[in-house]
């Protein structure tokens, strides 16, 4: 526990660190927003004008899709703030960077994180919040005071989700010691958790809920929300598939840097 | 000259074979990437007959194609060229007797090439046994296709340098980098294709680059439309690589002029 309180206080560190690194180059700081802005509406664009040639994709409405769309970018916004090591392979690896990390005193993956912490994503929260909320009024959805709370649960889980299968990927760097090119798997993957996963077929609907469970990052905790109570249980095992998926990735990390060598000079 | 850049080119093609674990990671990325649409599209279309003036089965294979053409244009020099702006070796760049942005862009071809022969070739095949696929009929219709899809890498690979040269002036600019990503994937009629969107965005997009991108050679390859119109749409193209070359070069001389190394 004291551990854990130390890691935190680290981060509160680092975070003050970065917004004054960030700040001495405001028109990028600036830039960054406006880009991230446009990549999150972009993918509404794609919705908004396939819903205009049909009413509806599987049993899902217009408004429905653009909710879990909203809901999609919060815990999305969590997993990049955290964890912006996309360039692990190239920068740890290949360079080297990885020897002076196992020096420092702290677990190697939150230092890992630390020094790729991004906290400028945190505005993805606010732009899922307001698409969310656009949706919701349009949909005519009533919450209770402790949806709140399952709200932050959800998102968290969602995040951790991500993290643990992207920590399993990214520490596949550690076995192969040469160029992976792995990160923009995942960037690509993610895109299936955006939309129901009963559009699918069987197959890749089993891959989303048990393999690289990213429908739990999208459609089944937007499901509660949207009072879709056929998919009840799955928003409610959340948690438990963000536990035992983080879990995991941390397990193999763990092991990934037993097996380290050093690549660079 | 032109046997430095044939090297540059053949140089990069084999760099792409070394890296093995890359190749696998991509092949599994385009099959993600079709079969997301794929099924989603299938979701879309529900029951219907028709959207937008495509069927089902032209539908999927406009995905098909136009992942496959994104194979082969597709490139990160923009990445490239901020990495080296940032480390400062683009100042050694500078003093060497070529051109960087050709050797950039001959390393690109390089990597296209890679791409169309290992990813897009197989790809293309394995998706033809599952879907039905039609390829098309003439030698003239390949030979326009391939003409197209040419130049359709050489204006993406105009529109990187662009975004790559801008580092130049702004510093850091990933977050643009990734805005691009998505935006040329969206208006290059990649995930949508144009004739779905509504008729005053079809009007905009019309002044923009992007559907020279990726539309037009996938519209030449479905063979729906006639030759002369193929001809036409490769004109198009050539145009809009003499109107980005523009700025490229304009922000190639005031680049030189004002470089900050930052560190390295």
């Amino acid at each position: 526990m004291q551990n854990m309180r130390h890691i935190f206080s680290i981060f509160a560190d680092y975070l003050s660190q970065y917004f004054k690194t960030r700040l001495a180059y405001r028109t990028d700081f600036i830039g960054d927003f406006v880009s991230n802005l446009v990549s999150e509406l972009i993918n509404l664009v794609f919705i908004i004008v396939v819903f205009t040639h049909v009413p509806l994709m599987g049993d899902w409405t217009r408004d429905e899709i653009i909710f879990i769309y909203g809901f999609f970018l919060v815990p999305y916004a969590l997993f990049s703030m955290f964890f912006g090591f996309w360039d692990f392979n190239e920068r740890y690896i290949i360079r080297g960077e990885m020897d002076r990390i196992l020096t420092r005193p702290i677990h190697n993956l939150a230092q890992v994180c630390l020094e790729s912490i991004a906290p400028d994503r945190i505005f993805g929260v606010i732009t899922g919040i307001i698409i969310m909320g656009y949706a919701a009024i349009q949909l005519d959805l009533s919450f209770y005071w402790y949806d709140v709370f399952i709200f932050i649960g959800l998102s968290i889980s969602g995040a951790l989700i991500y993290g643990g299968v992207y920590t399993a990927i990214a520490a596949v760097s550690f076995f192969s010691d040469s160029r992976t090119g792995i990160a923009p798997m995942i960037y690509n993957i993610q895109q299936y958790g955006r939309y129901p996963v009963d559009v699918y077929n069987k197959a890749i609907r089993f891959v989303l809920t048990y393999v690289l469970p990213f429908a739990f990052v999208g459609v089944y905790p937007a499901a509660y929300f949207l009072r879709k109570e056929v998919w009840y249980t799955y928003a409610a095992m959340t948690p438990v598939v963000a536990v035992i998926f983080f879990g995991i990735g941390l397990l193999v990390w763990n092991w990934g840097v037993t097996k380290y060598r050093g690549a660079g000079s | 000259m032109r046997k430095l850049y044939m090297e540059l080119i053949r140089m990069r093609f084999l760099t792409m074979l070394a890296y093995r674990v890359n190749y696998y990671s991509g092949i599994i990325i385009y099959a993600i990437n079709i079969g997301a649409y794929y099924f989603l599209w299938g979701a879309i279309y529900g029951g219907q007959q028709q959207l937008g003036g495509l069927t089902v089965e032209q539908m999927t294979s406009y995905v098909a194609i136009a992942w496959m053409s994104r194979a082969f244009y597709f490139n990160n020099i923009d990445t490239e060229i901020a990495q080296d702006v940032r480390e400062g070796k683009v100042a050694i760049e500078m003093i060497r007797p070529y051109n960087y942005l050709s050797v950039k862009t001959a390393q690109a071809f390089g990597e296209g090439i890679f791409r169309f022969l290992f990813f897009a070739g197989p790809g293309i095949f394995l998706i033809s046994l599952i879907i039905p696929f039609s390829f098309p009929a003439t030698a003239t219709g390949w030979g326009l296709y391939l003409i197209s899809l040419m130049c359709a890498f050489l204006i993406n690979t105009q529109i990187n340098l662009v975004t790559g040269l801008l580092t130049f002036f702004l510093f850091r600019n990933d977050g643009m980098m990734r805005a691009k990503r998505v935006v040329v994937d969206l208006l290059s009629g990649l995930v949508l294709p144009i004739s779905f969107f509504p008729g005053w965005a079809q009007t905009v997009m019309g002044y923009l680059p992007f559907q020279a991108v990726n539309y037009y050679p996938s519209l030449i390859f479905t063979g729906a439309i006639t030759t002369e119109r193929s001809w036409e749409l490769i004109g198009f193209q050539v145009i809009w690589m003499f109107v980005i070359l523009v700025p490229i070069l304009v922000m190639w001389r005031l680049a030189r002029n004002k470089l900050v190394v930052q560190g390295g």
